[in-house]
This record gives C-alpha cells, sequence and structure tokens, in this order.
C-alpha cells in the first residue's frame, strides 16, 4: 500500500524520464536511413542494443527473468505505468529460455473467455509490434489451422469457433477442400485421420522469438532499466510477510515490488519464498528440418495425432509436438516423443518424409493443473508470479506482459489478469483449456 | 531416455514400457478437510530441483503401480520400490545420500 502511494506520487516525474529516455532511443533509432548512414562508415556506428550494468543497491520494482515474458512485464511497467527504476535479473543469457526455443506460433483461437481476451491481446499488440519497439520482430500473420481429424474434434472446433465470434476474435471454421487450399501439401484422405476441417485464425502466423526479446530489452534499457544477465537469483528477502529484496550471485539487492516471470523455474524461486505452487516443470522438444524451398505459407496444428509445423523464411520446416510425462529440469527430452511427433507429421505431409532433421532441442515449461496461465498475487506481500504458460507462451508474451505491469504498478490484477489468479485453485474456478484443446496447447 | 527397473516383476526397460504418474506419498485429503488441504493435496506440487519421488506404473509389462526416485536434473534413477508405503524405504534413502550428501527426506504435504 505503501509502496503504490510513492509510485503514485512520483509517477508524473517517472513518465517524464521514461519518455526521455524513449527520445534518447530515437535518436537512434533503427531505419533505412541508419542503414545507409552505417553502409557509408563501414558499419562503425552500430551501438550495443541495450547495456550491461553492475546491479544498483536498490530499486523500485525487480523482475525475475530476462525471457520474452519479464522483458514484456518491464517495458509495459516504463510505457504504461511510468515505473522505469526497474532491474531485470537473468541467470544465464537473455531470451535464452523457453523464448529461444518455441515454435514461434501465434494465435487466440481459445475458447474459455479470459483466455481468448488475453491471447488476443497478445496477438493485437503482435500487429504493431515492430514499429512500437522499433526492431523488426519479423510479425507474418500468415494465418493458423487446427486440424479437425475425428467427429468429436470438429463438434469441438465449430464450438470454438462459435465462441470465438462472441469474444470478438476473428475465427472460423473450414472444410477439408479450404484446408486443401490452404495447404496444397496435407494429405486429407489420411486412412486413420482424415481431414475433416479446420478452425481458421487468418491472422494468427509466426514472428522471429529472438527479436522480441531482443526488442523488448533496447526498449527497457532506453528507458533507463537495468537488464542484468548471469545474474542467478538465490533468496528471497522477506520482512514481516513482505518482500524487501532479492540475493544473487552479484550480491543482494533491494526491491519494493518483485515479479517473478521464470516459467520452468517458478517453482524453485517460489520455494525460496516459502509458498508452493500448482506447476510442474516438463520437458518440450521441437525440431527443424533442412531448409527446403516454400512449400507451405500457414501454420499448421494437427492435435488428434499431436504434432504442429510452419515453415520458417529460412526454409527449415519447424516441427513441434508433445511433452513428456515426467518432471524434468534438464532441456532436454525423450526421444520417442520426437519419433512420434514426425510419424504424426509424415502421415499429415507425405512430401516431407525424406527430409533430414538438423537440429533438435528442449525446454522446461511449467504446467499447470488446467493447463493455463497463473498471473498472480503470491503469500508474500509485494511479489508477484507470472508462469504456468506451458507449452503456449510465448504468442501471450505482450498481453502477459501487459497484465503482469498493471497488476504490480497498481498492486492488483487488471481486469486481464484477474481471472488468473492462483485462487482459481482453491475455489475449483478453472480456466480449462485443457479440455478445450484436448491436449497441452 | 529412462531405463526403470520394476520392483515387482524385476523387469528393466526403457521410458516407453512405462507410464509416469505424478509425484509420490502425496498425503490425501477429501470430504470435512478444509479447503488449503485438500486444493494442496490435488494441485500443489513440490516440483523440485533435484531428488524426486514419483510414480510409475508398468503398463507394458506387469501392470503394477510402483514408486521411484529419481534426479530432475540429471535424470539419474537412484532405485525403484513398492508403492505400498508412505515414505521410501531406508535402502533408497541411504542410495541418495551416497550420491547427493546432505539431502534430506522431506515429510510431503
Amino acid at each position: 500500500m505503501v509502496v503504490g502511494q510513492i509510485f503514485d506520487r512520483s509517477i508524473t516525474n517517472r513518465a517524464r524520464r521514461a519518455m526521455k529516455g524513449i527520445r534518447r532511443m530515437s535518436m537512434k533509432r533503427y531505419s533505412v536511413f541508419a542503414i545507409a548512414r552505417e553502409a557509408a562508415r563501414y558499419h562503425s556506428g552500430w551501438e550495443r542494443a541495450w547495456k550491461s550494468p553492475q546491479p544498483k543497491k536498490r530499486y523500485d520494482a525487480i523482475i525475475i527473468g530476462a525471457g520474452g515474458h519479464g522483458l514484456a512485464t518491464a517495458y509495459y511497467l516504463g510505457k504504461n505505468h511510468g515505473i522505469t527504476n526497474v532491474a531485470i535479473l537473468e541467470k544465464g543469457w537473455l531470451g535464452g529460455g523457453n523464448t529461444g526455443r518455441n515454435t514461434t506460433i501465434i494465435r487466440s483461437n481459445y475458447l474459455q473467455d479470459p483466455s481468448a481476451a488475453i491471447y488476443e491481446k497478445a496477438r493485437s499488440l503482435y500487429e504493431t509490434m515492430s514499429q512500437d519497439l522499433n526492431m523488426n520482430v519479423m510479425f507474418s500473420p500468415r494465418g493458423v489451422i487446427m486440424l479437425a481429424q475425428t467427429e468429436h474434434e470438429v463438434r469441438g472446433y465449430e464450438r470454438t469457433a462459435h465462441a470465438n465470434a462472441l469474444q470478438g476474435v476473428k475465427t472460423e471454421f473450414i472444410g477439408p477442400e479450404r484446408v486443401k487450399e490452404l495447404v496444397p501439401i496435407i494429405n486429407i484422405d489420411g486412412p486413420r485421420y482424415p481431414v475433416l476441417g479446420g478452425l481458421w485464425q487468418a491472422r494468427g502466423g509466426t514472428a522471429r522469438h529472438d527479436a522480441v526479446a531482443w526488442g523488448y530489452a533496447r526498449a527497457c534499457s532506453a528507458m533507463g532499466m537495468d537488464i542484468i544477465q548471469q545474474c542467478e537469483v538465490t533468496g528471497v528477502r522477506r520482512d514481516g510477510g513482505k518482500v524487501v529484496g532479492v540475493d544473487t550471485t552479484k550480491g543482494a539487492i533491494e526491491c519494493n515490488k518483485l515479479g517473478v516471470v521464470v516459467a520452468g523455474h517458478s517453482g524453485v524461486i517460489s520455494e525460496m519464498a516459502g509458498f508452493r505452487l500448482p506447476i510442474e516443470s516438463v520437458a518440450l522438444q521441437a525440431l527443424v528440418s533442412e531448409p527446403i524451398k516454400p512449400c507451405m505459407d500457414v501454420v499448421v496444428m494437427a492435435n488428434t495425432v499431436h504434432g504442429y509445423m510452419s515453415q520458417s523464411d529460412k526454409g527449415e520446416m519447424v516441427i513441434g509436438g508433445g511433452t513428456d510425462g515426467f518432471n524434468n529440469y534438464t532441456q532436454r527430452g525423450s526421444f520417442h516423443h520426437v519419433e512420434e511427433t514426425v510419424r504424426a507429421l509424415i502421415e499429415t505431409f507425405p512430401i516431407i518424409s525424406r527430409l533430414k532433421m538438423l537440429r533438435q532441442w528442449g525446454g522446461i515449461v511449467d504446467v499447470t493443473g488446467d493447463r493455463s496461465p497463473i498471473i498472480s498475487k503470491t503469500p508474500v506481500d509485494g511479489m508477484f508470479i507470472n508462469c504456468g504458460w506451458g507449452t503456449g507462451g510465448f504468442k501471450a508474451i505482450p498481453g502477459s506482459g501487459w497484465a503482469m505491469a498493471e497488476m504490480i504498478a497498481k498492486g492488483e490484477p487488471g481486469a486481464l489478469a484477474a481471472e488468473f489468479g492462483m485462487d482459481r485453485f482453491v475455489e475449483g474456478r478453472f480456466i480449462d483449456e485443457s479440455v478445450a484443446a484436448g491436449v497441452a496447447h | 531416455m529412462l531405463i526403470l527397473t520394476c520392483p515387482y516383476c524385476g523387469v528393466s526397460g526403457e521410458e516407453t514400457e512405462f507410464h509416469a504418474g505424478g509425484e509420490a506419498h502425496l498425503k490425501r485429503f477429501g470430504p470435512g478437510s478444509s479447503d488449503a488441504d485438500f486444493e494442496s493435496y490435488l494441485f500443489h506440487r513440490e516440483n523440485p530441483k533435484g531428488v524426486h519421488f514419483e510414480r510409475w506404473r508398468h503398463v507394458s509389462g506387469c501392470g503394477k503401480w510402483f514408486h521411484a526416485a529419481r534426479c530432475t536434473t540429471t535424470l539419474e534413477v537412484f532405485g525403484t520400490y513398492t508403492a505400498q508405503t508412505s515414505e521410501p524405504p531406508q535402502s533408497i534413502k541411504d542410495a541418495i545420500t551416497a550420491k547427493r550428501p546432505g539431502w534430506t527426506w522431506r515429510d510431503f504435504a
């Protein structure tokens, strides 16, 4: 409460300083003219995109985790709420966790209202992100199809299309001929799982995941925020049930407010703060093929057979599948899931059967009981947590940061975050996307 | 890829022969319990970075449920043991202590 008043009193000063930061950044804007200028002087004038300072003794707010969600949280704290005395602490390197490991799919065709609201907010922010951050995040609204391959799935997606119409999310249920028209390489007559239709979101698509993290980081740094990499949090300092700071591998840092945005390691931080989460961490894998000529210009997800695929701008087929069944922090998954996913996709896309796979990797995803995220206050006063995005967090980054920043600034969740509180597990007020999607999503 | 040994039939197999069943040794709460206890039983998990006790089922084998002690940061399996217990046997605890000195058994909620 006291903290909130401090924020409120100085908000105009801070907002002014934040604007100055943005103007400062604007002097070094990326543009066609900047490229021309640098080309004329052998590219000697490019600067580092963000500073790497040593931590100060104290910040108004500390965000743990410099992935997409953490950086977006910090960015909107500054941009929307004028709070710029912020540190973002990262134990590894910026964007090196799930932000750099996902398959970059963006969509908002969710069944439940709270999900549709936050994912659509995120998707709409992606539309203008390159301009807003002055960083080309290569948002490509090429369209996303979720295939219906059983009668049950047809009914499920028809229901989702109706729900989306009511939520103001533009999707439609399309028949198999239209699927074939959009994706000529697809086999719609498979003997086991013929394509019976699909849920089509024309403004879904992909973006370059690294650039999203870099763009937010650069904008945060320009607002005067400190991004501190290689700085692992080892303890959460509390005084009378209120957070007062963190211990890190670079020493103790004080703060008024603490935002925890650490995905798979949420349970590790919550244990430091003395509470448990309804979360389990498991490995999720993805892989890419050798690059081939353009053959598929939409994203296709096949949830019944459990695989999804898109083609990157480099020509690689980007493939993802299901999670492992057991708790895991190793960022390595089990091979049989790769095999299962690839087997399913070869049935669906016979032309990829002889493609060589170039790379395969894993990330640790934090999965909740209802497969929906947590954006919540915690039992510790002044400490907030944003986690549980599970297998589908990339698409939510801007909306998640927007909602988390609002909660940190005001001390209470706003409309976007309200339904995602941890208390929903006490009350049984689930946002049940696990049933809606039939699989991890 | 994990290699597990079923403590009932003695067969060792890789993980596709088994099915993971989540955290072991949960204390059950049902009708008459507090909301907090019931929530904790249903949803809260230790989810440790390190030693983890978990349930597995030998689905493509004898079909029995059993318990395993495993490290979530190395995927090392310390041992498997019967499901008919509310705490790991001493031999398992000793095996973990040998590999992870300083480790202590927590009474899981």
